[in-house]
């Protein structure tokens, strides 16, 4: 074991760890924006629309991540339509690539996630609602959603935890995130091992940074069942 | 679709993935045994190797196993070569590290499965078998672990879905399943979106048989027992 590329190249895979968290935020926020919507659709009483996001989450939860990596960052290129398009200099570059790869993947573990949750608010809050005269919408964003959400949290900072082992994967399309680093690193003092182990102490670190995160929330959001 | 002649290609690197997932899945489930063995044994210092394996492991990138694996395996495999004197390098097939690492890290996932079912299984089971004069290895064997299947199937049943799909990250490794004969194919062609949308319908269509496959096996196994509403 050389200890000594293990310190000495810590500075840098705390720089790499710094884009792997800011993949899977980002990625995450956007994930959650397209997500509910698509949990919207998926208990609707209408059949075609309960069916329309249906092919989205089929495809994104059947086929390995690393293939839906490649489509975007290889693939689009492509397409002339694609290369002529204002959105060109951003889809070439890898980053915003493994972004949307990101977003459109743990969008469709999400969306089956929050389903799971609105359908399991309890039946008589919802009714409740109603009793009161809320508008299906108000019932939306002032009952179904937030209960849903709260329902969510424990499952969904799960999916956050295989988002970012799944990040790992940026490193394929050449991103310099956590894992890339390492790579590169290795590439120059051939100490492989070292580095993995080094660049997997940082995953555990910023997995359990994570967990501490939707701990706080969860508090938050359940301070009102907490003893007094 | 227009494969341009590299159909056969995709279709050999299918195999080796079937072949890749199905290998890896029966070390994962021997690995998982040992470990929920481990995990509930009498014995502290085992029990803590169980638990570092599968905390460490289910903290860490897939990706980042498969090449502490490929790279860590052959270094320690030469290394006690060496120590008995075999001084040639030995070169680790991308195959067998594949399976090594997807065992591995699929082994711990399998580990909490089993730890789970083993749970269930009531203490006088095994009492039953012990006043009947069966021994420890036989009681598992014949009664324990028929019903541990049963109540296992369904999670092990995600987790081959989860191992089918990260069967792709092995290409990193350089093995020539679906991911890098397709990654040729393109190479070819220029054609990247064509051949990796093929890649991934043929992925669709593997998790989609291996869907039925548990399905069916489910129903076998609960053969005989009652069913919710059934």
């Amino acid at each position: 074991m050389n200890w000594q590329v293990m310190i000495e190249s810590l500075p840098a895979l705390a720089e790499g760890a710094l884009v792997t968290l800011e993949l899977v935020v980002i990625s995450g926020v956007f994930g959650v924006l397209l997500a509910v919507p698509m949990a919207m659709a998926r208990v609707s009483p209408r059949p075609w629309l309960r069916a329309l996001p249906l092919a989205h989450i089929y495809f994104f939860r059947g086929t390995p991540l690393l293939v839906q990596i490649y489509l975007v960052y290889y693939g689009l290129g492509q397409f002339e339509a694609v290369r002529d398009s204002v959105l060109w200099p951003y889809l070439r570059e890898a980053y915003w690539c493994a972004i949307i790869a990101f977003t459109l993947n743990t969008s469709a573990y999400t969306a089956e996630i929050l389903r799971g949750a609105i359908q399991s608010v309890p039946r008589g809050e919802v009714e409740a609602a109603e009793a009161v005269g809320m508008s299906p919408a108000l019932i939306w964003r002032r009952i179904r959603l937030p209960r849903a959400f709260r329902i969510a949290l424990p499952a969904y900072s799960n999916e956050v935890i295989l988002m970012l082992k799944g990040s790992a994967l940026a490193s394929t399309i050449t991103l310099m995130d956590l894992t890339g680093v390492a790579r590169t690193i290795i590439a120059r003092t051939y100490t492989p091992v070292e580095l993995f182990l080094a660049a997997g102490l940082l995953y555990v670190v910023l997995a359990f940074l994570i967990l501490g995160g939707f701990r706080l929330v969860e508090r938050r959001l359940n301070r009102h069942l907490q003893p007094r | 679709m227009d494969l341009q002649g590299f159909g056969a290609q995709l279709a050999s690197g299918t195999w080796i993935t079937v072949q890749l997932a199905l290998a890896s899945m029966a070390c994962a489930v021997v690995l998982g045994l040992l470990g929920a063995s481990a995990k509930t044994s009498g014995l502290a210092p085992l029990r803590w190797l169980g638990t570092a394996y599968t905390g460490m492991v289910r903290g860490l990138p897939e990706l980042l196993v498969i090449l502490l694996v490929y790279f860590g395996a052959a270094m320690v495999i030469n290394q006690t070569a060496s120590a008995f004197g075999y001084t040639q390098y030995i070169e680790l097939s991308p195959f067998v590290a594949g399976v090594i690492a997807l065992a591995f890290n699929y082994g711990a996932y399998m580990t909490e499965v089993f730890r789970g079912a083993l749970a269930t299984i009531p203490r006088g089971h095994t009492e039953a078998g012990m006043a009947l004069g069966m021994g420890r290895l036989r009681i598992f064997r014949r009664i324990v672990l028929p019903q541990v299947w049963r109540v296992a199937l369904p999670a092990s049943g995600n987790i081959f879905l989860a191992l089918l799909k990260d069967t792709a990250l092995v290409s990193v490794i350089g093995l020539e399943d679906l991911m890098r004969e397709t990654a040729i194919a393109v190479g070819y062609s220029k054609q990247p979106f064509t051949f990796y949308l093929a890649a991934a319908f043929i992925y669709l269509g593997l998790t989609a048989v291996a869907t039925l496959g548990i399905h069916w096996l489910e129903r076998r196994t609960t053969h005989g027992m009652r069913t919710l509403g059934g």
